[in-house]
């Protein structure tokens, strides 16, 4: 069965180098372009995973955490921020907001997919 | 699925975007930027625009771009976090920083290279700001690589043999940890990816269900695996977890001694948070790849944990469509109107009333027709702003290298202008931008004599009006020397001593190939392009370049242009039977031959008096090899087309049909580049008609004219 990724990002580059590397991965992707954007979708996508950026128009990374982890459909879906730092500050504030983990960009795509498998499984 | 070739033109559009929003709102900043929370929204705003080009760049390994976005981020974030002010001084590097990321784009783009010397300048002033600000930044940086070089050493280090090598690890999740959605069965199986895994799982905590208790599920795994891995690379699997578990790693007796491989810190470290220069974990190559730039400070706004940040919506909801699809509507559009034309006559011929169902059916169609083609050429439209915001940057550049001070006023920046219009602007605009700071503005000495602001002008407006757009360019500086510009042609022999010039005339001269009003050429407008090669890309696009100036007071350019390029007010003429059309814009006079005076030179050639000057006839029937009228029909009309410089000759026609907007289809795509002739239509019966290129023309009759007597004033 196909896992279903819900990936939210203000930027079409990332979202399609997203889409183009979980799609060869045999994952289903669908893509959000801000934080309100990807609430929106949660249900209607009803993902096995939610990849976020942080920085974001309208509503940021930790407010997608916020509004995932505030669903009780949701509450326990693995959150994964995208971020450019790697900081022990980020970390904590990921972890603590409730973020599953990281994906530090740029990233490769055997990074990508090892995070993933990482939180998912298999 | 994109392709990555397709994902870079993406990059490189957003980039666009991003750069334009980068701009607008340094500027803003620049320009006082309201105050606290539209201050603050303003900063977040370019502070995410640099962010994503520097995302977006790492991607495609576009190194440069990402190490250059990544420094100006860094003193972008001095800014966000309040640990610098929005300072003039500090703005001014923003927005030259701001430059130089577009030069720099535009290099990975293209493939050329920015220019080094610049770019040296402003690395050296962001490298300035930024170590005053994030020590701890700089440590980030070294500390990392370090650790992971340790890990690596350690992994090539001989093992002993005397046993397997790999770890004993406990995992002990609190409730958090399933709370953020970390599922200990996939940690457990990404372990597995590293060597063969034993689980043994721990249920002797667990409490009886009505004792159980969600922050402390009490479920801990013991786990060997056997790897030949290193201690770091196990940790970082952890790292999501670390402070939300009890983790030890032990390494088993065979396994090489790690960099303090049990060195996570216990569950207990609880709430307290270690400090965030202190080795905790060290990062594995799964999840953090060394990055080649210092990581500065978390790039977050600061938000109380687990809740967002609500932004206000920035633009209105737009849609990207490919241009070749708007330019399919507009020849769709086109047709109509065409098709509306031929209607039109059929129902002319079928001889209807004027008040029948048919005729005002039809009107209705044309109005119809009028408002999807405004409509369309909406769409195509837009706003002059990215282009007079290039040329503040155009005005920095030019006052950066001739020392002058001089400010931008820009007036009418949302005019809207066909796309196509806009993008064969800049290179114009640069131009006369760098002149205006170059040649218009005087030095700060002259400037003081004359009792002017040490700091020059110059304002850059656009205008609708009547149907064409206005453009000016307008400096407050001395004006054009008149003496020395009639001087300087008389050297280059481009009037003759004995010539009388109107003051328009003469600043004409600035127009003409082979004009450089500065005898040494100056670094900043160059050689080669002159104001002659401005007038005509302007011309190319349908419009004019006038140029007016006040001796004291200063310089004004004005270009004129069509709103599109996709239609045309024309006039329709008869040459040599067949029909044709001239842009209206380059017609100055018709003429009846009966109050003409010509006068014969050579074997053929014609030259008719008008307003004390003699302007020669050029006879388009024959250079088209079209029959002329018969001997005894001379020419029903004379129609005087003129070019900027004043350059006018007459054509010799037959007749002047009607005065109407035309379609323009493009002659070269569909036949080829014929002499004279600019483009084509289709007439209201169906015909095709060409479109005369006047200024081709023009060019063809001075070559034919240069030998023809020259009256008072000519110029030819």
């Amino acid at each position: 069965m196909s896992r279903r990724i819900l990936a939210i990002d203000d930027s079409p580059t990332m979202r399609g180098l997203i889409a183009r590397t979980l799609g060869e991965h045999d994952f289903v992707v669908s893509l959000a372009e801000d934080g309100a954007d990807g609430l929106e979708r949660l249900a209607e996508v009803d993902p096995h995973l939610v990849i976020t950026d942080i920085n974001m128009p309208r509503l940021d990374g930790f407010g997608v955490i916020a509004g995932v982890r505030g669903d009780p459909a949701y509450a326990s879906t693995p959150v994964l921020v995208l971020t450019t730092e790697s900081s022990a500050e980020l970390k904590q504030r990921a972890r603590r907001s409730g973020a599953t983990g990281w994906i530090v960009k740029p990233f490769d795509d055997g990074a990508l997919i090892a995070v993933i498998r990482r939180v998912l499984g298999g | 699925m994109a392709g990555l070739d397709e994902l870079r033109v993406t990059f490189f559009q957003e980039c666009e975007d991003l750069l334009d929003r980068l701009g607008s709102g340094l500027r803003d900043l620049a320009a006082g930027g309201g105050g606290g929370a539209e201050q603050d929204e303003l900063v977040h705003s370019v502070f995410r625009a640099v962010h994503s080009i520097k995302g977006g760049a790492g991607a495609f390994g576009l190194d440069d771009l990402v190490g250059f976005s990544h420094l100006f981020e860094t003193v972008l974030d001095t800014l966000r976090s309040g640990r610098a002010g929005p300072t003039p001084q500090l703005l001014d590097t923003l927005l030259r920083a701001g430059d130089m990321l577009d030069d720099l784009v535009r290099a990975a783009r293209d493939g050329g290279a920015p220019p080094q010397e610049r770019l040296a300048r402003i690395v050296a002033e962001l490298d300035l700001l930024a170590e005053g600000a994030g020590e701890d930044t700089l440590e980030d940086f070294v500390f990392e690589p370090l650790a992971l070089d340790l890990g690596g050493t350690d992994a090539v280090g001989p093992g002993d043999g005397a046993g397997a090598a790999g770890f004993d690890i406990l995992l002990a999740p609190r409730g958090e940890m399933y709370m953020n959605g970390n599922e200990p069965a996939a940690l457990i199986a990404a372990l597995a990816t590293l060597g063969p895994l034993t689980v043994t799982a721990g249920t002797g905590r667990i409490r009886p269900l009505a004792a159980f208790d969600g922050a402390d599920p009490g479920l801990r795994w013991q786990l060997r695996l056997q790897t030949g891995a290193t201690a770091g690379e196990v940790a970082a699997l952890f790292d999501f977890v670390e402070d939300l578990a009890e983790i030890t790693i032990e390494p088993l007796p065979g396994t090489p001694p790690g960099p303090d491989p049990g060195g996570l810190p216990a569950a207990a470290a609880g709430e307290s948070e270690p400090p965030a220069s202190a080795p905790v974990v060290p990062p594995g190559p799964a999840t953090d790849p060394p990055a080649a730039v210092p990581a500065p400070a978390m790039p977050a706004p600061a938000t109380p944990a687990g809740g967002g940040t609500v932004v206000p919506m920035a633009a209105p909801a737009t849609v990207r469509v490919n241009l070749d699809r708007v330019d399919r509507l507009i020849n769709l559009i086109g047709e109509l109107v065409i098709m509306e034309a031929v209607l039109s006559r059929i129902i002319a011929d079928a001889g209807l009333e004027s008040n029948s169902d048919a005729v005002s059916g039809l009107d209705r169609i044309r109005q119809l027709a009028d408002e999807i083609q405004e409509s369309v050429m909406a769409i195509r439209a837009q706003p002059l702003r990215p282009v007079f915001q290039r040329m503040e940057r155009i005005l920095r550049e030019a006052t950066e290298a001739t020392g002058k001070r001089a400010r931008l006023v820009t007036r009418g920046a949302e005019t809207e202008v066909d796309r196509t219009v806009i993008e064969r602007l800049t290179d114009p605009l640069t131009h006369m931008i760098r002149n205006a700071v170059d040649h218009g503005l005087e030095d700060a000495a002259a400037r003081a004599a004359t009792g002017k602001p040490a700091e020059g002008t110059i304002t850059l407006s656009a205008a609708h009006r009547s149907g064409r757009v206005l453009i000016e360019i307008a400096d407050d500086g001395g004006g054009i020397d008149r003496a020395r510009v009639r001087r300087l042609a008389e050297d280059r022999g481009l009037v003759t001593p004995a010539a009388v010039l109107t003051p328009a005339e003469t600043d004409a001269i600035l127009f003409r190939p082979g004009f450089s009003s500065r005898e040494e050429v100056s670094a900043v407008s160059g050689r080669g392009v002159g104001l002659d090669v401005v007038q005509r890309e302007i011309q190319a696009l349908g419009g004019r370049v006038t140029i007016a100036s006040e001796e004291g007071a200063g310089t004004r350019f004005t270009i004129a242009l069509p709103l599109t390029l996709a239609v045309l007010d024309g006039m329709l003429v008869e040459f040599g039977g067949q029909t044709m059309v001239l842009p209206l814009a380059a017609v100055a006079e018709t003429l009846s031959p009966a109050g003409a005076t010509l006068h014969a030179t050579g074997a053929t050639g014609q030259m008719l008096a008008n307003r004390g000057r003699l302007i020669p006839v050029v006879d388009l029937a024959a250079r088209f090899g079209l029959p002329s009228p018969g001997p005894g029909h001379g020419p029903g009309v004379f129609i005087i087309i003129e070019s900027e410089s004043g350059t006018r000759v007459a054509l010799a026609a037959g007749a002047i049909l009607d005065q109407r907007q035309v379609v323009i289809k493009s002659l070269e795509e569909n036949y080829g580049t014929v002499p004279g002739v600019s483009a084509a239509t289709i007439l209201g019966d169906g015909r095709i008609a060409l479109i005369l290129d006047p200024d081709d023309i023009l060019r063809g009759a001075g070559a034919a004219a240069a030998g023809a007597p020259r009256m008072a004033g000519g110029m030819a």
